[in-house]
């Protein structure tokens, strides 16, 4: 039942994320454990911004040892992570308190 | 509960290292088991303290608070482990060479121990507030296995800890009059490791430029999440994808503790005159 939930609130969370492709500037939602979207892309060669927040009970690690970020993001808190310049490419990024739960950004 | 357990082990897995190194690194020095598990103790105290600021911490100083944090600390426990490796250099063959003889001078000496423990709490207080954090997490989540996961919990923290304790009995076999030279090497490794960790989070918090995101990528060999990449991260601090602020970092720190570990530290016994130079410093 929990999963539905989940379900149902990722997808109308897809549908509410604003489109903000052209700055690159993305906000990531970490609900039920998942990340959302779990594939962020951003452009090659400059610096963007990447806000990071829970809906969830339970404090996240968002976490790369890909673009070198770690940051607790609190229940209910949202965080701010500068990435980039980063060369074209795919980064790994991941919750270190739910490990199981990763994403990408996709640098073009 | 085995999620739980590997997590757990993972975050108690460094500061174990860490305090098993320095344990060995100070072996003969009076007391110093008493330093290093007040160090621990205030650590675990700290931990709490940060965990339950972290939200307040992370907002803090226009959003890179806990970035300038952690960078922080790192950076106190990189002068902390200098110094001591100097102050060893100094002393270490001394307590090797004679055991009583130098008792006074050690005694004296050990402000060494101040820093030895504020090491070891700071390792502590780091990894011990994600570990808190988790176990809230998990408690907040509550409802079903909650005791199984607290299981979990405790079985790695005694995993970590094993690993810890297997370092320092390791690292005693080594005889006593190679143990601090080899000790002095791992802290000088140790402290670089968590320079280039502390330059990362100063570059995440725009106050350095990154020079270079990945400067070599060696993540399909080794990488950074898997066990021996961490346990290398820990040690020698390895990373697969090091940013070039990373590199000066550490390449600064082995340099600026090695000169010293030269210059200042090893005076005494290189003029051959160390008994008497020892004795004129400490009347």
């Amino acid at each position: 039942m929990a999963g539905f939930w989940a379900f149902f609130a990722a997808f109308f969370l897809v549908l509410g994320l604003p489109a903000r492709a052209e700055d690159g500037d993305t906000t990531i939602t970490i609900k039920g454990d998942k990340f959302l979207p779990d594939e962020v892309r951003i452009p090659a060669d400059r610096k963007v911004k990447l806000t990071v927040r829970n809906l969830d009970a339970a404090p996240s690690e968002f976490e790369s040892s890909d673009f070198h970020r770690e940051k607790i993001v609190a229940p209910g808190g949202e965080i701010t992570v500068f990435v980039g310049p980063l060369d074209a490419g795919t980064y790994e990024f991941f919750d270190d308190f739910h490990p199981e739960d990763r994403g990408h950004l996709v640098v073009k | 509960m085995l999620a739980m357990l590997v997590i757990v082990f993972r975050e108690v897995l460094e500061a174990a290292l860490v305090v098993g190194i320095v344990m060995a690194a100070t072996r003969g020095v009076p007391r110093r088991g008493w330093w290093i598990a007040a160090g621990c103790v205030a650590g675990a105290m700290g931990a709490v303290i940060v965990a339950g600021f972290a939200g307040a911490i992370a907002s803090a100083l226009e959003g890179v608070g806990q970035e300038l944090f952690n960078a922080a600390i790192l950076m106190t426990a990189v002068c902390m482990l200098g110094w001591h490796i100097i102050w060893m250099g100094r002393h270490g063959r001394e307590i090797a060479a004679d055991a009583t003889r130098i008792g006074r001078e050690v005694l004296s000496g050990s402000r060494s121990l101040y820093a030895i423990s504020a090491v070891c709490g700071i390792a502590v207080l780091r990894e011990g507030s994600e570990v808190v954090l988790f176990l809230y997490g998990i408690a907040a989540a509550g409802g079903t296995g909650g005791a199984d996961l607290m299981i979990g919990g405790a079985l790695g923290l005694l995993a970590g800890a094993a690993v810890g304790i297997a370092l320092y009995y390791g690292l005693l076999a080594i005889p006593l009059r190679h143990l601090f030279g080899v000790t002095s090497w791992l802290i000088l490794l140790l402290a670089a490791g968590m320079a280039s960790q502390g330059a990362a989070f100063l570059a995440a918090a725009n106050l350095l430029p990154s020079l270079g995101n990945s400067i070599w990528n060696t993540s399909q060999i080794l990488s950074d999440r898997s066990l021996m990449g961490q346990l290398l991260h820990v040690l020698i601090g390895y990373t697969a994808r090091p940013a070039g602020i990373q590199l000066v970092f550490y390449g600064a720190t082995l340099l600026v503790i090695g000169l010293g570990m030269r210059t200042l530290g090893r005076d005494p016994v290189r003029s051959g005159i160390g008994r008497t130079t020892a004795g004129q410093s400490t009347p």
